[in-house]
């Protein structure tokens, strides 16, 4: 062992400075964070795809008075064609009268699903803002301010983490009726689990040198809040929000599975599977197509969270395990045999070194270590 | 500590108060509970308004009215305050009583698909992590995501058209065709290359295996048309036995513990004598029996490990009972599967065993073995749902624990001081990963009794989601009350059992007294 030690000694001081002076440069957080985001192929991937669905239904029936490039309306009730079966084919490409098909009545299915997409996205968004807006303020207060604020607040978010969402969707469905009502609702009982991250995140934060420096400098209560602590606490509040956004869409459509919902004659993707679901064995396309669009949408921002997970945490290193059998195998390793000279080459990986954790040669791994990890979970 | 346990205790209850006075204002203005009879054209709907109006005290005002249901609700929490009462159901049907009945039902449900769920997700997060950024941890990643993407119901309808219709129509007739054949075995042999990997050699080598055994295997189901007339037999019992002790030996004590590997072994001799040995006392068991045998077969194994002794008894133990469990689950199972003919063949069953809805076939008369096979056929559908939507977040977890763990110092400790790489994940690694996957499991067991209620619902079990969800869906306050007094209640106790758990397994952490 102490062969190794004594040869990782003689490795060059600082065998991690890249040769390029531009990574040297300085990068700020956010430039780090997205220039790490876009290495993630499953996140881009999902950004483009989950942008084109975004487009696509807004395009194509229109929003509000806009009319859109499809020739259906999600209300009109054309005659059946073909029983309904859906016309659109891939190779050659064409969309045929109905892409999707057309439900029993003839309803349009490409329109309908595209209006249900429209709905479920906005009241996805909406929750989300919400919900983030309400548990970063309850969570940053709590977890600022401490003491009695804290005990109250958080006493409060316990109670509104037992109460469960289809009540507040009941309370909707049986007297609003209208889908801002409905999302307003959701994103009041789901909150919960951010203002409980966003404390953690501020009891760790408030700790830190720099929040004495701002209050010795004068700085006020929200200032420091707002200024200082926030931005440090993005990382925790745009994943956790991209994880309320994914299981807002899915509550979305279950509530409207269960008809507490978004009601007829609007559509949501779950109420179009529940209005269809009986029909599965004579026209099992009414059942995929929204079902897949739920899948697609809600499987995309779930990546999109990933990687911004990875691009703003980058805590879980790669450790490789393959290496360490690697070091195994190989004797030169390990004391008593043959000096292993081509280890003190390069400064690579030798287990002294740490290096069965990280490459310490890949400039890539420069300056992550993020110094405030304490607390981010 | 006890003082922490009170504090908590008192704060739970402030917090169960609230909760429940917001909830019961929200049903109350979420509609009017009389509207059915309002537009009703009875002769004698004044009459029945009125009886419904005194019935849920509708004559006074929401917020005094919770006082009236807060004063019947207590006695159910406090112990020797008089009767429970938690008020009637618009069908005049006590709520306790329709609690009594619907909280089993959704129990049975759970606590397999939660149990099946965690075990599930721990194994493939702690693999993935240990082989990160393989191809593996990269499909499983993506299945996990898929599956966490998917809504219950529509999982749910799937399972019923392929689980259960398409299944049904396959016993009819349950001959396999050999394209289907090669393609599951290719699948098969795909999956199991990427689980082993290695060199090219040996990923070459486990595909030609696992296609081959594959494709006999389903070659001799399809010939002996084995789906109508299931069993496993002595020999199979034998063969599972001896692969789980190794299985087990190799997990928690290492195969160079030939003291282990032994006990397990012998257990599984033991368990094939007492496979023939016990078949008569099976014949008419009941559930009582099975619990007491498996007991027995758990204390057989420790009694093996324990007389083996060496200078571990505890892992020779260990694996000896845990081997000795399975074969004994083996046993169950293969004396179930000697009840499926006389099962299918039942007038109400009619060859269509799998259910797509309820929890029993009603009317159904038959032994021990029949009733419990109409129990999983209904279970099993709505529990692979379940397991389906929960896997993911388990997987995640436990993979993002581990790799934490894994990149510790005292990790790098243990390699360093010459352990083998079992010991190191099993003793030093697993361990410390679990630790912050327990305070989750607690709360989400916690949050899990009330949480089925969408997929109760497209499976139509009669359990507390549906008590909950008529409830809302007729205004009628008292059983919604009900289900979520039972819900609130297990999340709060579980919130402080996760909190007391993390503090009894992580010494770092202590409660504030």
């Amino acid at each position: 062992m102490t062969a190794i030690l004594e040869n990782t000694a003689d490795v060059p001081p600082n065998p991690t400075t890249p040769e390029n002076p531009e990574d040297v440069k300085g990068l700020s957080q956010g430039r780090i964070v997205l220039k790490r985001f876009f290495g993630h192929t499953g996140a881009v991937v999902s950004i483009v795809v989950l942008l084109s669905v975004l487009v696509l239904a807004i395009s194509a029936i229109g929003l509000g008075p806009i009319p859109g490039w499809w020739k259906y309306s999600y209300l009109q009730t054309p005659p059946l064609v073909n029983g309904g079966k859906p016309t659109l084919q891939v190779f050659p490409f064409s969309l045929g009268e109905h892409p999707f098909g057309q439900d029993r009545v003839g309803r349009d299915l490409f329109a309908m699903t595209m209006r249900g997409t429209q709905i479920s996205m906005f009241i996805m968004v909406l929750v989300g803002a919400i919900a983030a807006l309400v548990g970063v303020l309850i969570g940053s207060s709590a977890g600022f301010f401490r003491g009695k604020t804290e005990a109250v607040l958080m006493r409060f978010t316990d109670m509104i983490i037992i109460i469960p969402a289809l009540i507040a969707a009941a309370v909707v469905a049986n007297s609003a009726k209208s889908v801002i009502a409905l999302a307003l609702f959701l994103g009041l009982v789901s909150w919960t689990g951010m203002a409980r991250l966003v404390r953690g995140d501020f009891l760790t934060l408030r700790e830190r040198e720099f929040v004495d420096a701002a209050r010795l400098a004068g700085a006020s209560n929200s200032r420091i809040i707002f200024k200082h602590i926030l931005p440090n606490a993005v990382g925790v509040i745009t994943v956790n929000t991209t994880l309320l956004m994914s299981a807002a869409i899915l509550t979305e459509t279950a509530l409207s599975y269960v008809g507490l919902g978004v009601k007829s004659p609007d559509v949501s993707l779950g109420s179009l599977i529940s209005a269809n679901q009986a029909a599965f064995a004579t026209r099992p396309w009414l059942f995929w197509w929204p079902g897949i669009f739920i899948v697609v949408i809600c499987l995309t921002i779930n990546f999109i969270g990933d990687g911004l997970r990875d691009a703003f945490d980058p805590r879980q290193k790669k450790f490789a395990l393959r290496r360490v059998k690697e070091t195994r195998d190989r004797p030169d390793l390990y004391p008593g045999s043959k000096a292993p000279d081509h280890l003190t080459t390069g400064g690579s990986t030798t287990i002294a070194a740490g290096g069965l954790y990280e490459s310490l040669d890949r400039p890539a791994d420069m300056g992550e270590d993020n110094d405030d990890g304490e607390g981010r979970r | 500590m006890t003082t922490y346990i009170l504090r908590r205790l008192l704060a739970s209850l402030l917090i169960l108060l609230g909760a429940s006075f917001i909830v019961y204002m929200l049903i109350a203005y979420s509609g009017d509970p009389l509207a059915e009879i309002r537009s009703s054209n009875s002769p004698s709907k004044a009459d029945q308004m009125a009886r419904r109006t005194e019935l849920l005290h509708l004559d006074v005002p929401p917020a005094l009215r919770y006082f009236i249901w807060l004063s019947g609700a207590v006695k159910c929490v406090v112990p020797f305050a008089g009767q429970c009462d938690l008020g009637v159901t618009l069908q005049n049907q006590p709520v306790t009583a329709a609690l009594a009945n619907a909280i089993p039902t959704t129990l049975q449900l759970v606590t397999t698909a939660a149990l099946l769920a965690i075990l599930l997700g721990v194994t493939i997060g702690v693999i993935t992590a240990l082989r990160q950024y393989s191809t593996l941890d990269y499909s499983v990643t993506f299945i996990t995501f898929l599956f966490f993407s998917l809504p219950v119901f529509w999982v749910a309808v799937l399972l019923k058209e392929f689980g259960a219709i398409g299944f049904n129509d396959f016993l009819r007739d349950p001959f396999i065709a050999n394209s289907t054949i090669l393609v599951i075995s290719l699948i098969v042999g795909a999956v199991w290359t990427v689980i082993i990997a290695g060199t090219l050699k040996r990923r070459l080598l486990t595909f030609g295996v696992a296609f081959l055994v594959t494709v006999l295997v389903l070659y001799y189901l399809s010939v002996t048309r084995w789906f109508t007339t299931p069993q496993l037999g002595v020999v199979i019992v034998a063969v599972t036995g001896i692969a789980a002790a190794y299985g087990f030996t190799v997990l928690f004590a290492g195969l160079q513990n030939r003291r282990a590997l032994y006990s397990a072994l012998i257990t599984v001799g033991i368990g094939l004598v007492m496979y023939f040995a016990i078949q008569p006392l099976l014949a008419n068991a009941n559930l009582w029996i099975i619990i007491g045998l498996g007991i027995l077969a758990i204390g057989v194994g420790l009694l093996v490990g324990y007389l083996m002794g060496g200078y571990d008894r505890g892992q020779s133990m260990k694996a000896a009972a845990l081997t000795s469990f399975a074969v004994a689950f083996l046993i169950l199972l293969d004396r179930y599967m000697q009840a499926w003919p006389a099962y299918m063949s039942n007038p109400r069953i009619r060859n269509r065993p799998i259910a797509t809805i309820g929890a029993e076939t009603p009317g159904l008369e038959g032994d021990f073995w029949i009733q419990g096979l109409d129990k999983y056929t209904h279970l099993i559908l709505p529990t692979i749902a379940l397991i389906l939507i929960s896997l993911a977040s388990y997987t995640r977890y436990s993979r993002a624990s581990m790799l934490e763990v894994m990149g510790q110092d005292y990790v790098r400790t243990a390699r360093a001081k010459g352990l083998s790489e079992r010991v190191v994940v099993t003793r030093h690694a697993f361990r410390n990963a679990m630790i912050p996957l327990a305070t989750i499991v607690a709360i989400d067991i916690g949050g899990l009794i009330g949480g089925a209620v969408i997929t109760e619902n497209v499976f139509s079990f009669k359990g507390m989601g549906q008590l909950f969800l008529t409830g809302l869906h007729n205004i009628d306050p008292n059983p919604v009350m009900g289900v979520f007094l039972v819900t609130g209640i297990t999340a709060v106790t579980f919130n402080l059992l996760a909190d007391l758990t993390y503090s009894a397994l992580d010494p770092r952490v202590r409660v504030k007294a």
